[in-house]
């Protein structure tokens, strides 16, 4: 047993994503990324005297789509705490968020790792709350607080709508933990409540990391990670941390209970502060906001506009349509595509020629021409319809490589093409055998070298039939004539 | 005294849209007055003339376009804890001394929409935190009945330009009897309406559950004016009540026949002396004179009253009071650090009544005694407004004390549990959110200083009230019964 092997880690995520919505939590100000600073604020999302929040509907609306999507429940009654502590990005001082009733509890997470493993992580809860502003030091310093002269703050991100997702400790390693965050990326851009842009801050995590030994049931001792940037540096953090608290029990430590910064550029955690030091954030009711009663038609109703999930339709492609996870995962990572897809599907009845010619020929047209393959003027009715010339050997898939770029080009159907300009297969053998005398003369050096046993030169005297017949021939017909002749 | 100043807001409205007098008139005779008084009384703590001139041709225009406007010409004084855009507002706090308000309080500017003329921003206890407007940073205000003595608090400043004729409606806050107790203090009305009827939007927050504005005016119909125009749903503030409000000036009466008014057993006047005793007596005797059924009704909880308020209060304040950083607005004191900069600014910028608060506040919250203190009190909060619920099934407003005492002498209060005990009375319908007022009853000690009669209603049920006590001080005029000291 390695050492590796010796240990298993336990891994919870909390991650905080930014909700979509036309105005902030608790104002009318603008949420948009961006802008000057302090041109999206008003005297509430700057916490003037006297100014008072009243809670954003839409984004409300959001948290309760986002649970339904997990399968949370949506309990009946929620509120808005305040969670006190004094930071300069922060107006009020005080963070309004969600404490002992949030507005949705439970639900799972299903995800998948690259090699098309399904696996599912429990969520405690979901709850909502608003976002800071931001700080830039200057005069001095390199941007770091230590030895800046003064420090300018932006306000414009002050008060954003914010789900915090907080997951059981259900992921097993940095992949897991990678796929997770990616299902419920994909899950928020697809129900349409957040844009989840990590290089625009709008997805942000924490991960809490521990270890055991193999098999045992009792927890070790957690370290929070924070400043993770990227999924790539979740990845990178949460295997280095695992690989520290392996060495620190090797070597005959403990584990301190802690908060650990990531550090992209030296690819270590290091420690911020130990529990001794943790906040106590005196939470209790915000006065200024009244609990909220959700109306269980209101959750009825936004039920009705989940639409399908992208793990659902993972497992379908991988699992029932037989992509391999990387098709898979780029299909469910193009909504119109994958909705292309499956019309195309259901049309045809063809998963497998319906995902050669989407994610193959139509997605490199797609590329050449900058013109996606749900836009362009191959409608997935035309390719259904290509689909069923080649299943009923109508056609040889080199026509329909052929058909297709004319599809593509707006020409119209395949079948109208096809009836046009005569590009039906032909299974006539007489009319085949006519191509082939026609190239065995053509080509007396080939047919002298295949007599004298080079039989792999009976791949391009195929060609050459099927160039002769403008690709109408049928492939298997004219191998076997042209062996007739040739033996 | 230009007999102007004395006409009530109600007349004035009258009479400035009969066009009998002008806005303007009004505002420069008001305006005098101030300039006359307020060096000795210290009502207020900016003085707003430019604006009130402003004001006033508006409204002249207003009405000369052939508009009605319910406020015409009426000289508001406006407590300094109410934003009006482009005005110093302060809270009577050294921390936003010099803080100008970019926006207007909900409140403030229906009454400015309504035609009321802004005379000044008023004296108040530091945050409305206090019984006495002593705990002002600021200014001293003085009883205008006897110029030794306190005007009550926290709102004492428009009360004392309302009792000096400085003003015909001052606009109030009432946490735990603000408006009430310095309405008793200084012979005027003082009236609270359901908490979440008038918006808060723009009312610098004491205690966010339990903060209500509310007027103090010199006559009780000039109360039910004032409220008929600030009192309804405001979408920016969440805990403003959207429900239809049925106008308390229709609603004013003459008599009390077929009303029950509960007098409170638990309240015993004895324990404040035979003077008191007799006098409030006499108020629940002059009840049954109109006509009214004065019955006894039980409070079981009113006992708890002042600690469940002195830890839900604090405990909202020093959450509330946590944006006065030093950050982005009012008085920084530099530091080394960010953490020292917050230090040195509130401990300059705050006074010693305000930091006891957030010390409490922040005490319980805090993790471990948070269940102990602030859920507990929580729990007693539902049960006062269950009694009330009980006792007015007994009857259909109550009657109690407004105050303990009359006005006192500066300083007489020097030991904080004293003068949280002047809102004893006021305190309990506070947490229950109920509308209550106080209007003048007598005079008691020596000198003879105003006292007040505590009326209380249902929630929402301020018309009745209103029409109550509009009853009372008619077959009384208590109020017209003692001369100014100014
Ligand atoms: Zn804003």
């Amino acid at each position: 047993m390695t050492v590796k092997t010796k240990y298993e880690a336990v891994i919870g995520i909390e991650c905080h994503v930014e909700l979509k919505t036309r105005s902030k939590m608790f104002c009318g100000c603008a949420n948009e990324f961006g802008g000057e600073p302090n041109t999206k604020v008003c005297p509430v999302c700057l916490a003037l005297p006297g100014a008072l929040p009243v809670a954003n509907k839409e984004a409300i609306e959001h948290m309760i789509r986002a649970g339904l999507a997990f399968g949370a429940t949506i309990p009946a009654f929620s509120k808005f705490d305040r969670k006190n502590y004094f930071y300069p990005d922060m107006p009020k001082d005080y963070q309004i968020s969600q404490y002992d009733m949030p507005l949705t509890l439970g639900g799972s997470v299903g995800y998948w790792l690259e090699d098309g493993t399904l696996k599912e992580c429990r969520l405690t809860r979901i709850h909502l709350e608003e976002d800071t502003g931001k700080s830039m030091h200057a005069g001095g310093g390199d941007g770091r607080i230590a030895g800046s002269a003064y420090s300018l703050i932006d306000f414009n991100r002050a008060g954003v709508p914010l789900m915090e997702c907080v997951s059981e400790p259900d992921l097993t390693s940095a992949q897991e933990a990678v796929g997770y965050l990616e299902a419920l990326k994909r899950t928020f851009v697809q129900l349409g409540v957040s844009d989840v842009k990590m290089e625009e801050g709008s997805l942000r995590c924490d991960a809490n990391v521990s270890i055991r030994p193999a098999g045992s049931m009792k927890l070790g001792t957690k370290a929070e990670i924070k400043n993770m940037n990227s999924f790539r540096s979740v990845l990178r953090a949460i295997e280095s941390e695992i690989t520290r608290q392996i060495d620190v029990l090797e070597s005959g430590g403990r584990v301190v209970q802690e908060t650990r910064g990531w550090d992209e550029a030296q690819g270590v955690t290091h420690s911020m502060r130990s529990k001794e030091e943790a906040h106590d954030y005196r939470y209790f009711p915000d006065p200024d906001l009244v609990p909220m009663e959700i109306d269980p038609a209101l959750v009825e109703r936004l039920k009705a506009t989940i639409p399908a999930l992208p793990h659902d339709r993972f497992v379908r492609y991988h699992r029932e349509y037989g992509l391999d996870p990387k098709q898979a995962t780029q299909l469910v990572d193009n909504l119109p595509l994958a909705e292309y897809f499956d019309a195309c599907v259901s049309a045809s009845g063809n998963a497998q020629l319906s995902t050669n010619f989407v994610l193959g020929d139509l997605s490199r047209l797609a590329n050449e021409t900058g013109t996606p393959v749900y836009a362009s003027p191959v409608t997935s009715a035309s390719l259904a319809e290509l689909i069923g010339l080649v299943e009923a050997k109508a056609i040889t898939s080199k026509t329909a490589k052929e058909l297709l770029e004319r599809m593509w080009a707006g020409e119209g159907s395949p079948k109208a093409i096809v009836e046009k300009e005569g590009l039906a297969q032909t299974s006539d053998a007489g009319e085949i055998e006519r191509f082939v005398a026609e190239v065995l003369a053509a080509n007396e050096k080939a047919a002298a070298d295949y007599k004298a046993g080079k039989t792999n030169i009976l791949g391009f005297l195929i060609g050459q039939v099927m160039k002769a017949s403008r690709g109408k021939a049928n492939p298997a017909l004219a191998e076997e004539l042209l062996r007739k002749k040739l033996e | 005294m230009n007999e102007l100043v004395t006409r009530s807001a109600a007349q004035i409205a009258r009479d400035v849209n009969g066009k009998r007098v002008s806005a303007r008139e009004i505002t420069a005779a008001v305006l005098q007055r101030v300039d006359e008084t307020d060096d000795r009384l210290g009502c207020y703590l900016s003085r707003l003339n430019e604006l009130a001139l402003d004001c006033a041709q508006r409204a002249d225009r207003r009405i000369a376009a052939g508009e009605t406007l319910p406020l015409a010409g009426v000289p508001i004084a406006i407590k300094d804890n109410m934003c009006l855009r482009g005005t110093r507002t302060t809270a009577g706090s050294k921390i936003l001394e010099n803080w100008i308000a970019p926006y207007t309080a909900t409140a403030v500017q229906l009454i400015l929409d309504a035609g009321g003329i802004p005379i000044g921003k008023a004296n108040l206890d530091e945050f409305a935190m206090g019984s006495s407007c002593e705990n002002s940073a600021l200014g001293v205000t003085r009883n205008p009945y006897d110029l030794s003595r306190v005007p009550g608090g926290s709102s004492g400043g428009p009360a004392a330009a309302v009792a000096s004729f400085q003003a015909a409606i001052g606009l109030g806050s009432d946490t735990g009897g603000s408006i009430r107790e310095p309405g008793a203090f200084c012979n005027v009305v003082g009236f609270k309406p359901t908490y979440g009827r008038v918006s808060r939007y723009g009312l610098i927050a004491f205690a966010s559950s339990l903060d209500q504005i509310g007027p103090l005016t010199r006559t009780v119909e000039d109360a039910a004016l004032a409220y008929d125009v600030m009192a309804g749903h405001d979408p920016s503030d969440s805990t403003s009540i959207n429900r239809a409000v049925e106008p308390a000036a229709n609603a004013l009466r003459e008599d009390l026949k077929g009303l029950r008014i509960g007098v409170v057993k638990e309240f015993a006047t004895a324990k404040l002396g035979p003077e008191i005793d007799a006098l409030y007596k006499r108020a629940y005797r002059e009840l049954a004179d109109l006509g009214a059924d004065v019955v006894d009704i039980s409070l079981p909880t009113a006992d708890y009253g002042l600690a469940t308020y002195y830890l839900i209060a604090p405990a909202e304040c020093s959450s509330n009071l946590a944006r006065f950083d030093g950050v982005r607005y009012g008085l920084r004191v530099e530091g080394d650090d960010v953490g020292q900069m917050y230090e040195r600014t509130r401990a300059a910028g705050f006074g010693p009544e305000v930091k006891r608060r957030i010390l409490i506040g922040t005490y319980a919250l805090s993790s471990g005694y948070y269940d102990a203190y602030y859920v507990k009190a929580q729990k007693a909060r539902t049960m006062f407004a269950q009694d009330f619920r009980r006792a007015f099934e007994h009857c259909d407003l109550i009657a109690a004390p407004a105050a303990s005492s009359p006005a006192f002498e500066f300083n007489a209060k020097s030991d904080p549990y004293s003068m949280y005990m002047m809102d004893y009375y006021t305190i309990p319908m506070s947490l229950a959110g109920l509308p209550a007022l106080s209007v003048p009853c007598g005079y008691a000690g020596t000198p003879q200083l105003p006292m007040g009669l505590q009326l209380a209603a249902p929630l929402f049920e301020e018309a009745k009230l209103l029409g109550a006590a509009h009853a009372y001080e008619r077959a009384t005029e208590y109020a017209s019964k003692a001369a100014l000291a100014v």
